[in-house]
This record gives structure tokens, C-alpha cells and sequence, in this order.
């Protein structure tokens, strides 16, 4: 509380200490981690959340084999369909223990009764696997072109299938991870254009007020009153069934997104409105900055944290409708994949009763809705000053 | 010795010995009251003053038990002295559990509490009446009817004109005075023998502080109440105190009747208190050399603002009336000249303030401003490529220090966005100036790193200050520039404000509500009232020797600073319309 008269000279040498009384500042920035700290299911998920971009990111380096090729073993004529799931088995105990990563291999067997095709162990067959072993190319990064994946059967040419493998034995394991690279990475960039769409129409909205208020609020009234499945596919039937995977992509992208705006647009208005009055504001319009500045440079950062925490909690949103569309046919389609166009392979009775690892798509979006959304309500809290 | 410790013990209604209460435990505990013992008289008024943060609140609201969590008494004593028939039975408040039924007993009944914000200690779902009554119902054995009367009869006591039909209104339809008003009539509903008053008039106009002060000076008479008055203001504590207790950081620095404390005081704080009350009594600008000159900087020429009334939803008829903030108003400003604009809450000082810098636009009128270069521009008409230029010369200086500047940006960046923009200076340069600027102001240039939050009030209007400097400026508007200080804070910013005044041949347009502010640091004064310029003067004259009613019933509630003149007690009442007015 004390007055600081010292001259200016004097002055330069004011203990910061004594300027503050003896009480540590810590920027906002720095109080909102150390809340976010404190819940620890949402900091435990979000380091799922970043473990799951990072798969995205180095998709090729993970997946052992690529996913758009029926894999055959050496020496077999046909791929093998439905392949179960095989566990690895880190310790080769025939010569005694040692740390020696393998594979059983499963032999093809028909049921003599019902001809159904069993897979059984093969106890003497076993595929070595290794770190850093050498699969297909393809380039690091887009930019190293390289084979050495994170791991791998020692032998090129051998397979093996951690997820099991699909209708035409492609290997889940890296049709999954491929997978994740559409889904998650097209959340995120829905959610850019979502915030793009609602900072600019949530923010004229409630900085000008008037008309203009009145027109984009009647928007966002009509665009939350349509029923969105059905806008969806109607949307994305429209969509030319020859456009290449990249176009199709952006337009579902778009698709998803132009719903997603309106709940930020409107977060972005109502406090632009409370803060339109605030003495700051008019202080910073009277010191002669544009009104493009005024939003950008003095209103907007105030509400940066709570942006943040509601384009995290938005993701998910868009990962379900992405699935959505996809498993229903509408959204991506084959030969592109993501965790919906491999959900439908899991659409009809017979492939969940023959193959239930098909699912798994399924368990990855589970995972990631559900880490997004803990990680989401975690940053809410930590940037709401007021939760305590 | 016991007979004196009987006497002594008639007289004394409350005893407060080495009260402690802390919040938090530990080493870190804030000791929020620390140490404090007073003596309440049967019948006498006790002031206990101190600035902010001084715990004065708390040591009034300890007396009840309703300290806000994690706050606790620790320590002392509170004994309570019922007298009368019940005999000299003493309790020790601090002795009872805090939900007990006996503190419950007392709390309302032998001591009623009324607070500073009448709008939020009062329900806004139910009518006055109902809460009178629940009050009345709570403590007494009597029905509803009997209790109603009985509110309607308070309601008479505290003057609501027509309490019949007042009774039945909700809170949001009362004034803030007659909100005050009805929140004494609650804290009389059981005849209390103490009167805790935490800050009652604070939150009034000035004229309306008068009245409630009238008010429960009376009613301390007739109904024999001791009453325990919570203020930061020494003008309010010498209309109405019989002793006095001054409190800093928590200590009880001084206690003593109420002659002895303004006329003798040995305390070095409370002398500088009462002096920073009394320096406002004088005026700064007569004793410095007169900068004005005869040359108009702003004429103000028929100025209205009118906000329309509200269409219902069809448009057809009005559902509100149109309300005119300013009505035709015109003042000249010359160069050099401190110019006060002083009125109550409502009278569109503030209105007039935002109009003349064009925050809002006008409805009628003109505001002609001679530039910088000669060139004079009529403010209410131009674009806004002229006002950004007008905008360079005049600037303002706003009320809340704490809202006026961004949190989120630091102070370097706060005041140097206006030299930023303007495109006048950026990089190493921008930084030297805004180093200068807040030398200027006596802040250090290592405040420039740190955010608004770090300063405290009195530095966060500096910074304001500096961020006016920033452009050279002509005239600069501060509205209610000092209100949101301490006392002692006050003087120095308008002293700071004068210096400046001096070295950089500035003009000011000081709006208050505190006439003491306006005598200080203006040469001439125009009143407001509902709008309109009543009475504009010398400030000397118009402080002194007014001429308008209004203009005399306002200078006569100001509250002095002298226990023995009683200036409440003589003062001047104005009301415009005898209908909507005051009950005698």
C-alpha cells in the first residue's frame, strides 16, 4: 500500500521485493496451470490426448506394416482374413529366459463340422520381432525417406497382426493409427474453423450490438434449431462421389464445423457485451485505437483461457461426428481411413460375432472422447477464477 | 471497589477487552483485530474510524459472531450488559457458540446490525413488510396482524412518507435512502440496546447521508439505544460521535471521547486523519499563482441528452418515457482553469463528462474546442478522423483505478498504447518515454514490467494519470478521479494533479460528487441537479455563500469536521416537487 514518491532517479533503485511487498505475482497463464495441476484426472488425461496426436503425428513410424496392403506371409498365396489378435510374448523361455520379442504363429484350420475357418497355434513357429526393424517405405515427416519403423518383425516379409486383421487381412493395429491421423487431426482442424467462424461472428455480434447483433443471433437461433444428423447427410450426400479423399476431407471438415461455430460465437457475444462497458475499453478507444485493435488487442485476450477451454471441449464433439458420418457411409470413404470408415467394417452382426476386434476403432474414439472431454472440463475450471 | 465496578458496569452496555480475531491460523494468520478493547456507553454513539483494510468491520461484526469463515475469535472478551429489569446478569459474547440459541437471541434482538449496501442486505423477493415482520415474529410473542402494524408504525418512525401503502412494495421500488431507511426500521423492530451501523451512508448521496444521519441521532434518543457507527469518513464521526476509536492494521490506535480526539489528539495517524479532512476544507488553487487566462479552450453551448423510451414489442405504444440525462446545458472553460462540475448520483455529471469527450453521443447542442493550432472544432458534430485528433488533447481520468486499466496488459504496455497508436514514438524510444511519463507521476520505471494487479489504489491512478500524460495533453476530464481512494490518498493524487497543472499548462474538468474535492482543486464550480445546471460561481462562492436552495441544501448536509458545530442538525433542506419528496 505504500505511496511511491522517490524521484525518478532514486527510484531506479526500488527493490522490486519492497515494490511488492513481499508477495510473489504469478501471470495468469502460470495460476491456470497450477489449477489445471491440481485435477488430476484431467492432467492424466491430457497426457493421453498428447499421446494420441503424437501417434497421429508419426503414424508411419508406428504402424509396423501399411495399412491399405492385404498382407502376405511369404509362401502363402492369399492374404489371411479375420487373423484374431496375437499377443506378444517378451520373453523367449526355450534356451532359458531371455528378452527376445515373438510372435505364435496361428495356422488356418477348418472346422470339419459347421466349415467354419479357425486360426490355431502353431507352438513351434514363432515370428521374432524387433525395435527399430525394417518394413515398408515412406518418407519421415514428408521430408526423410526411410523403412525403419518403431518396431517390426526382424525378417522382412513376416507378419504378424496385434489387432487381428480385417475382411481382407489388412493389419488393424496400423489401420488404427492411419486411422487416428484422419479423426484427430480433423477435429482439430474443424475446431480452428469453428473458432475462426465464431470469434469473428460472436465478436462483431456482441462489439457492435444492433443490427448486426440481431441478424447473427437469429443465425445461430436457426442454425441450432436445425436437426444436425439429418443436415449432415444431407450435406454430405451432396458431396460428388469422385472427389479425391483430400477434397472430400475438407468438405466434411467444413461440413462438421459450420454447426460447431455457434455455441462459441455465442460464448464470444455475451461477453464481448459485458465487457463492451468496462472502463478499460473506453479508455483504450479514447487513447485512439481502432476499433479492429480495441477487440483483438484489449477484449479478446481476457477471454483467451476460456476460448481455449471450449475449443477443447469442441473436439470431441467433432471426432463423434466425423465417426458418425463415416461409419454411416457419408463422410470419408475407402480407401481413405479414419476411426469411422473402419467402424463400418463392424456394422453388420456377423463380422462382431466372427471378429470382434473390429471394435477397436471403436475403443480408440471412446478413449479420445473421453481424455478430450476430462482434459476440457479441467482447463474450464482452472480458467474460471471463480470455481473455488 | 465493587461499588464502583457496579456503577461502572450500569453504564457500560458492551465491554470489549483484547478482542483478537484472526483469519487462518499459524504464523499466517491475517490478525485482522489485534488486541482491541473498548467501552460502549448506554445511550452514547461510539465511532470507531480507519481506512481500508483497517478491520473495523471486522471487529463489529466479531461483537455478533457472523465473521466470514476462515475468520475466528481468538481471544478476549465481549461482555454484554443487559441492565435494566434483568438484572446486571453479563454475558461474554464471545463465549457462546456461534449457531447457539443464546447468540441467536441477542443477534436482532439486544443488538441489531444495519450494513452498508441496503440492495444486498435486503431480499429482493419479498415486499419490505414481510421482512419487517419476519423480524418482529422472529423475537416476539405476536401475531401476524399486531405485526404488521407494528411495521407500518416503524416505517412511520423511520419517515417513509405513506408507510401504509410503502409497506407493501418490494425493494427494487425504494431509493437507496429509503432502502437505508427501511433497514433501520428492521434493526428497530425488537427496540435494540445496541445499534451496529457498519458504513450505513456510504453508499448515499450526500443529502441523503444527512437525512439518515438526522435520522438515527433521533431515534438513539428516543429509543435510548447505544449505537457502535462504522465509517471511514472523520466528517461523518465528528456530526455524530460521543467517542471515538481509531483503528490502523487492525489495532485500536486511540480511544477517548470525541472533543478529546479531534482537538487533542496525541496520535500521529489520527492527526494526519482529521488534517487530510481539513486541507479538503480549504482551497489549494488560491494558494498557488492563477494559470488561468482569458482565452475559451470549451464552450459548451445547449448540450441535451435524451435516451428515447423503450417501443413494446409491436411497436405501437411507449413502454417506458424518454429520459433526458442533460437538459440544455452550457458552461464555458478557459484556458488553464479547473473547472468542477459537482452533483448527486443522477444529476448527469458523469453523462455531461462522457458527452463533452464524445464517449456518447449528443442529442442537441454543440461543444465548440479551440485546437491546439487555433482551428476550432464543434466536438458534437465531427467524424471520427477529427475527434482522434481532439482525442490527443483531451483526455480523461477515470473513477475506478481498478478498472480502468487492462488486467491482462502490463503497465508499460497501458501507458504506452496511446503513443503507440498515434504512431509518436515505438521501440526504445516508446520505452523512455513511458519511463519518463511515470517518473513524472513518482512511480519507479520498474513498474513497467508488472501488471495492474501489483499496485495498489492509489499508485493504479497514477499509472491513469501517466496514461493521460501521454499525448501532451490540452484539458484533461478526471471524473471522480479520487472517490474510489482513502482519505489520505485523496489529497496527494489532487496535489499531483496541480503540480502537473503547473510545469505542463493543463486545464481540468473535475467531476465529484465531494464538495470538499471540488473546493480544493477548482476555481470555478457549476452544480447539477436532475440534468440541469443550477448555479455556476467562483468556488469560494458557491462553497461559501451559495445562492440556488438546492446549491445550499447540498453544502449545508456536507458533513464538517468540527464535533461541536452539529452542521447536520442545521441544515437546509430542498426538495423540487413537494409530492415525491421528503416526509418532515
Amino acid at each position: 500500500m505504500s505511496e511511491l514518491n522517490t524521484p525518478a532517479a532514486a527510484a531506479v533503485q526500488v527493490n522490486m521485493a519492497n515494490l511488492r511487498g513481499g508477495i510473489e505475482y504469478a501471470s495468469q497463464w502460470t495460476l491456470m496451470w497450477l489449477r489445471f495441476k491440481k485435477h488430476k484426472v484431467a492432467l492424466v488425461s491430457m497426457y493421453i490426448v498428447l499421446a494420441l496426436y503424437m501417434t497421429a503425428v508419426f503414424s508411419e513410424f508406428l504402424a509396423p506394416f501399411d495399412p491399405e496392403i492385404a498382407l502376405r506371409a511369404e509362401g502363402e498365396y492369399k492374404a489371411k482374413a479375420y487373423h484374431p489378435p496375437q499377443g506378444i510374448h517378451l520373453f523367449d523361455t526355450t534356451h532359458g529366459i531371455r528378452f527376445s520379442p515373438y510372435v505364435e504363429v496361428l495356422k488356418e484350420k477348418v472346422d470339419p463340422e459347421t466349415l467354419r475357418k479357425l486360426y490355431v497355434s502353431d507352438a513351434d513357429r514363432k515370428i521374432p520381432l524387433s525395435f527399430f526393424a525394417h518394413g515398408f517405405s515412406y518418407k519421415f515427416l514428408g521430408l526423410v525417406k526411410t523403412d525403419i519403423h518403431l518396431f517390426g518383425p526382424q525378417k522382412k516379409g513376416d507378419v504378424f497382426y496385434l489387432f487381428g486383421s480385417d475382411r481382407n487381412g489388412r493389419d488393424m493395429f496400423s489401420r488404427v493409427i492411419y486411422g487416428g491421423r484422419f479423426t484427430l487431426s480433423l477435429g482439430l482442424i474443424g475446431v480452428m474453423m469453428s473458432v475462426v467462424f465464431g470469434i469473428f461472428l460472436g465478436g462483431i455480434s456482441g462489439y457492435y450490438g444492433g443490427k448486426i447483433d440481431w441478424v447473427v443471433q437469429r443465425l445461430v437461433e436457426f442454425i441450432i434449431s436445425l436437426p444436425t444428423i439429418p443436415i449432415w447427410l444431407a450435406m454430405a450426400a451432396a458431396l460428388p462421389k469422385n472427389w479425391p479423399p483430400q477434397y472430400r476431407y475438407m468438405a466434411v471438415t467444413l461440413i462438421i464445423s459450420l454447426i460447431g461455430w455457434t455455441q462459441l460465437a455465442r460464448v464470444v457475444r455475451g461477453r464481448l457485451m459485458s465487457m463492451r462497458g468496462e472502463v478499460f475499453v473506453v479508455a483504450a478507444h479514447l487513447d485512439g485505437c481502432s476499433e479492429w485493435r480495441v477487440i483483438f488487442r484489449h477484449m479478446l485476450p481476457s477471454l483467451a483461457s476460456h476460448i481455449i477451454a471450449a475449443v477443447t471441449l469442441s473436439i470431441p464433439l467433432m471426432i463423434v461426428a466425423e465417426t458418425s458420418l463415416s461409419f454411416l457411409g457419408l463422410g470419408l470413404q475407402p480407401p481413405a481411413i479414419s476411426w469411422g470408415v473402419l467402424l463400418t467394417e463392424a456394422q453388420n452382426i456377423r463380422s462382431i460375432a466372427v471378429a470382434p476386434w473390429l471394435f477397436i476403432p471403436g475403443g480408440a474414439v471412446v478413449i479420445a472422447v473421453l481424455a478430450l472431454n476430462f482434459m476440457g472440463d479441467g482447463l474450464r475450471d482452472a480458467a474460471d477464477p471463480y470455481s473455488h | 471497589m465493587v461499588d464502583n465496578v457496579n456503577t461502572s458496569s450500569s453504564d457500560i452496555i458492551l465491554d470489549v477487552r483484547n478482542l483478537k480475531t484472526y483469519f487462518g491460523t499459524g504464523e499466517k494468520a491475517v490478525r485482522a483485530v489485534d488486541d482491541v478493547s473498548f467501552q460502549m456507553q448506554r445511550g452514547k454513539t461510539l465511532c470507531i474510524v480507519g481506512e481500508s483494510g483497517s478491520g473495523k468491520t471486522v471487529a463489529a461484526r466479531s461483537i455478533l459472531q457472523i465473521v466470514d469463515p476462515p475468520g475466528r475469535i481468538m481471544g478476549g472478551q465481549l461482555l454484554y450488559n443487559a441492565g435494566g429489569e434483568a438484572g446486571n446478569a453479563t454475558v461474554d459474547l464471545a463465549k457462546l457458540h456461534p449457531r447457539g440459541k443464546e447468540i441467536r437471541d441477542i443477534r436482532g434482538h439486544d443488538i441489531a446490525m444495519i450494513f452498508q449496501e441496503p440492495m444486498t442486505s435486503l431480499s429482493p423477493i419479498h415486499t419490505i413488510g414481510n421482512q419487517i415482520c419476519e423480524a418482529i415474529l422472529l423475537h416476539q410473542n405476536v401475531d401476524k396482524a399486531e405485526a404488521r402494524a407494528r411495521a407500518i408504525e416503524l416505517l412511520r418512525r423511520v419517515e417513509i412518507p405513506n408507510p401504509g401503502v410503502a409497506i407493501d412494495k418490494y425493494t427494487f421500488e425504494y431509493s437507496g435512502g429509503m432502502r437505508q431507511r427501511a433497514m433501520i426500521a428492521m434493526a428497530l423492530a425488537c427496540n435494540p440496546k445496541i445499534l451496529i451501523a457498519d458504513e450505513p451512508t456510504t453508499a448515499l448521496d450526500v443529502t441523503t447521508q444527512a437525512e439518515i444521519l438526522a435520522l438515527i441521532k433521533e431515534l438513539q434518543i428516543s429509543y435510548g439505544m447505544a449505537v457502535l457507527f462504522i465509517t471511514h469518513d472523520m466528517g461523518v464521526v465528528a456530526e455524530i460521535a460521543d467517542e471515538i476509536g481509531v483503528m490502523l492494521n487492525g489495532k485500536l490506535l486511540e480511544f477517548g471521547p470525541a472533543e478529546q480526539i479531534f482537538y487533542s489528539s496525541q496520535n500521529e495517524y489520527t492527526g494526519r486523519l482529521i488534517d487530510s479532512v481539513r486541507k479538503l476544507e480549504t482551497s489549494a488553487r488560491r494558494a498557488r499563482k492563477s494559470t488561468v487566462s482569458d482565452r475559451k479552450l470549451l464552450e459548451v453551448r445547449g448540450v441535451s441528452k435524451i435516451y428515447p423510451g423503450r417501443k413494446t414489442f409491436l411497436g405501437s405504444s411507449k413502454a417506458s418515457a424518454p429520459f433526458k440525462a442533460l437538459d440544455n446545458v452550457s458552461i464555458d472553460l478557459y484556458e488553464g482553469e479547473n473547472l468542477g462540475i459537482v452533483g448527486e448520483s443522477g444529476s448527469g455529471k458523469t453523462t455531461l463528462g462522457n458527452c463533452l469527450i464524445r464517449v456518447l453521443s449528443l442529442t442537441d447542442g454543440e461543444v465548440l474546442y479551440r485546437m491546439g493550432d487555433g482551428q476550432i472544432v464543434d466536438l458534437a458534430k465531427s467524424n471520427k478522423h477529427d475527434l482522434r485528433a481532439v482525442h490527443r488533447e483531451v483526455r480523461m481520468v477515470f473513477q475506478d483505478p481498478f478498472a480502468s486499466l487492462n488486467p491482462r496488459m502490463t503497465i508499460g504496455q497501458i501507458v504506452g498504447e496511446p503513443l503507440l497508436v498515434n504512431g509518436v514514438a515505438k521501440g526504445i524510444e516508446l520505452r523512455n518515454r513511458v519511463a519518463d511519463l511515470l517518473a513524472t507521476v513518482g512511480m519507479p520505471p520498474a513498474a513497467m514490467e508488472r501488471y495492474p494487479h501489483a499496485f495498489s489504489g492509489g499508485q493504479r491512478q497514477r499509472i491513469g494519470i501517466a496514461r493521460a500524460l501521454a499525448l501532451n495533453p490540452r484539458l484533461i476530464i478526471a471524473d471522480e478521479a479520487t472517490s474510489a481512494l482513502d482519505v489520505t490518498l485523496r489529497s496527494q493524487i489532487l496535489d499531483l494533479l496541480l503540480d502537473l497543472q503547473d510545469k505542463l499548462n493543463l486545464s481540468f474538468i473535475l467531476i465529484s460528487h465531494d464538495i470538499g474535492v471540488i473546493r480544493y482543486f477548482c476555481d470555478r464550480v457549476a452544480v447539477m441537479y436532475k440534468g440541469q445546471i443550477v448555479e455556476t460561481g467562483l468556488a469560494d462562492k458557491i462553497c461559501g455563500a451559495p445562492e440556488h436552495p438546492y446549491t445550499k441544501a447540498l453544502i449545508s448536509a456536507v458533513p464538517g469536521t468540527h464535533p461541536r458545530d452539529k452542521r447536520i442538525v442545521n441544515r437546509h433542506r430542498y426538495t423540487l416537487d413537494p409530492a415525491g419528496g421528503k416526509a418532515a
